[in-house]
């Protein structure tokens, strides 16, 4: 089944998370990815919910009944870009970190940090490129990643 | 405006005089105290309930027999707690409800202070929505919001908790503004090439069935229905919410489809080629298992609710609106067209004639709930409002009362909350102090909130409450029967059961019994005669009748269980 990206724009109130996320939990949907940060609309907040759900219009609707809650777009897939950052520690050795760093750049992520025995990379991309990296540093031995959830506009106007 | 300050608690008091709250229930504590004190000297009546499921059940009824808000005030921790059945109930049955709830103090939020409950998280799925104040300034825009979103668009239940500090907290009053959130824009009326499509298939249609439920009662579009039945000559059938919403005894009205609906109206839907549904959902008890219901029917859904719309059942058309406006509208787009439904009428009304609704009531025999609900219908006004439990009971009024007018059937449809029925009538009476309300309970459900009869007498509220005593949880035992082999695990009252005239009594009530046939019409009229205070009739009647017609849970609506024989169909 394909993905579904709703892109949800909400009130910047508190509990708001918590309403989406019992509403999508209470009704058994899954969610793939979600993330969740300002505007550049004051008092604006922008969801973005990864789902790969034929009853997604449900959800909409269901979404759409909260009160916090102001539009719901599903962006069209063909047209939208998408984006995700990661951070990501891997174990790095004497002999290992010249070929660690070297993969990771050729793969676009940045060595923030390197340590003797570790180094940080951070990335931003599009989340395929993201699960390549992790498969990439993966023989070598990753110690944390942390994936900040995908967010998506729509190209255009 | 005024300079002077007002605690959080005047405020609270001083919006529900803005908003012409006349009354309220409730049941006070520790941390909605503040709120207590002003309300000794308000004009607005404060009803003491004995137990917060109670009040919210109270306040249900005065809502769902008035279509307006009703008011339930509680304090934090258990008081809160108790609300979530009448809240849960309220927002199954799409009632307008404000709760307003004590809260500890701000610092002490999240500290599992005394009697703290998580009362916003709590109640998050019981509610159409909820708030935190969090200052006191806010306290009449927020309670003016909440109003207006109880009431609004599919109406619900909304609850405000209120910290302590901000009830003591003093500011002044804030003039509310007109309410305007940017994410509730309910759509009242419908997108007329919607309405268009769905006059075209009427037009078209041989064997339409106008299929409609609460939704048209929340709209108050009784009188638009019953245009466009009869106009049109559309049959209708009415769910266990929408009773009352177009009348029984109509030749056009087939009464209740469903689990426990008759045979006719059930039929009509499965034979029905356009389903004409308007503020109904679709629930299970009406359509048993989705897949085999009305399988040779185009479907036209119009409801206020987007979500419900596609949530069973995809139809052909979509309508988005208020009930009103969408009748309305396929009032004016059908005018001048003849629909040829004469035969389609007369085959449901050789049908009903086929199947009628049957009981039989034996001279000497035990009571029979049909037939008392029958004897007691025929002595009471045309404008009572019945008021009932969940269980067999229900289901036997639900067949048998003639309802006629809107609001004068309350009941639990969606969440089925036994104990329901008692504290509902109290709070219907209190919305109507000169009308007949008869609670028309079951014993087992009546034990559950049987207290709030000491509420009604020490408030004055005549109410008549019939408690069914078949000694069991009649439907569980029905269930027991047909599923479980008559092993009645846990069904049964009888080992301890209370003198229920007695404790009438005791709870400042009179107390009357009937046993027989001929106790019927002269313990009815002498119950009904009592208007000063409530009464109660014990009617003891047959613990071995079961409710026909059934339709099992996930069966299909072809196959219709008529009496105790045809269960062999199983
Ligand atoms: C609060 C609650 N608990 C349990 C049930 C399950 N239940 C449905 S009907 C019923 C029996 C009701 O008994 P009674 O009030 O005596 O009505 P009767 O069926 O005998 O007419 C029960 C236990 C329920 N609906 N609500
Ligand atoms: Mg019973």
């Amino acid at each position: 089944m394909s993905e579904r990206i709703l892109s949800v724009l909400v009130e910047d109130k508190p509990g708001v998370l918590a309403r989406v996320a019992s509403t999508i939990s209470r009704r058994g949907f899954n969610i793939n990815s979600l993330a969740v940060g300002p505007t550049n609309i004051q008092g604006r907040s922008k969801m973005t919910i990864v789902t790969e759900l034929e009853s997604v219009e449900q959800v909409k609707k269901q979404l759409n009944k909260l009160i916090n809650v102001i539009k719901i777009v599903e962006l069209d897939p063909e047209n939208t870009i998408e984006s995700e950052v990661l951070l990501l520690k891997v174990s790095i050795n004497k002999d290992t970190q010249t070929s660690v760093i070297e993969k990771a750049s050729l793969s676009g992520a940045k060595s923030v940090d390197v340590g003797s025995d570790y180094a940080v990379f951070e990335m931003t991309g599009a989340s395929k490129d993201l699960d390549k990296l992790e498969n990439l540093l993966k023989p070598f031995g990753i110690i944390e990643m942390i994936r900040g959830g995908r967010i998506a506009i729509q190209t255009k106007l | 405006m005024s300079e002077e300050k007002l605690s959080g608690a005047e405020l609270v008091v001083r919006s529900l005089e803005y908003m012409n709250i006349s009354t309220i229930f409730g049941l006070p504590g520790g941390a909605i105290l503040p709120a207590y004190d002003p309300l000794y000297d308000s004009p607005i009546r404060h009803i003491l309930a004995r137990h917060e499921q109670g009040s919210g059940h109270m306040a249900e009824g005065y809502a769902q027999a008035t279509g307006e808000l009703g008011v339930v005030i509680a304090t934090s921790g258990p008081g809160a707690t108790n609300l979530i059945t009448p809240l849960t109930n309220a927002l199954m049955d799409s009632t307008p409800l404000l709760a307003i709830t004590g809260q500890v103090a701000s610092e002490a939020i999240g500290n599992d202070a005394f009697q703290e409950a998580y009362t916003v998280g709590l109640t998050m799925a019981a509610t159409k929505h909820n708030y935190l104040i969090t200052n006191a300034e806010e306290i009449p825009q927020i309670l003016l919001e909440a109003r207006h979103i109880a009431t609004t668009g599919r109406p619900g239940p909304v609850l405000v908790d209120i910290p302590k500090d901000i009830l003591n907290q003093k500011v002044e009053w804030i003039e509310p503004k007109l309410v305007d959130l940017p994410g509730y824009k309910p759509t009242l009326e419908p997108n007329p090439k919607m309405i268009n499509q769905a006059a075209d298939l009427i037009k078209k249609s041989e064997k339409p069935i106008l299929y409609v439920g609460g939704g048209i009662i929340h709209s108050k579009a009784n009188e638009e229905l019953f245009e466009l039945a009869t106009k049109f000559q559309i049959p209708v059938v009415t769910t266990l919410m929408g009773r009352g919403a177009f009348p029984d005894g109509n030749e056009l009205c087939f009464e209740m489809p469903g689990m426990h609906g008759n045979y006719t109206a059930t039929t009509s839907i499965q034979k029905s080629d356009l389903l004409i549904a308007i503020g109904v959902r679709f629930d299970d008890r009406v359509t048993a298992n989705p897949k085999f219901f009305a399988q040779n029917a185009k479907v036209i859904h119009a409801d206020i609710d987007p979500a419900e719309i596609g949530k069973i059942r995809e139809p052909e058309v979509p309508i988005v609106g208020d009930a009103k406006s969408v009748i309305t509208g396929l009032i004016e787009r059908l005018e001048g067209s003849d629909l040829k439904t004469t035969d389609w009428i007369n085959e449901l009304n050789q049908m009903k004639k086929d199947y009628p609704l049957s009981y039989i009531q034996e001279e000497k025999g035990p009571l029979k709930v049909p037939f008392v609900l029958e004897e007691l219908q025929k002595l009471s006004d045309e404008d009572a409002i019945v008021v009932s439990g969940v269980g067999q009971h229900q289901m036997w009024i639900s067949q048998h009362w003639n309802f006629t007018q809107p609001n004068t059937w309350l009941n639990s449809g969606g969440l089925g909350t036994m104990g329901y029925s008692l504290p509902a009538a109290i709070g219907a009476q209190a919305a109507y102090p000169d009308r007949q309300i008869l609670a028309l309970d079951g014993d087992g459900c009546f034990q559950m909130t049987c207290q709030e009869l000491i509420t009604a007498s020490t408030e004055n509220i005549p109410i008549k409450i019939v408690v069914f005593n078949n000694g069991n949880h009649g439907m569980v035992r029905q269930w027991q029967k047909i599923f479980y082999k008559n092993r009645f695990s846990a069904s049964e009252l009888t080992h301890h059961t209370p003198d229920y005239v007695a404790l009438a009594e005791s709870m400042g009530a009179t107390g009357l019994r009937m046993i027989e046939k001929s106790d019927v019409k002269k313990v009815f009229e002498k119950m009904l005669e009592i208007n000063d205070k409530p009464v109660l009739v014990e009617c003891i009647v047959d613990p071995e009748d079961m409710v026909f017609p059934m339709v099992p849970a996930g069966g299909s609506n072809d196959v219709v269980i008529l009496n105790e024989d045809d269960l062999k169909k199983l």
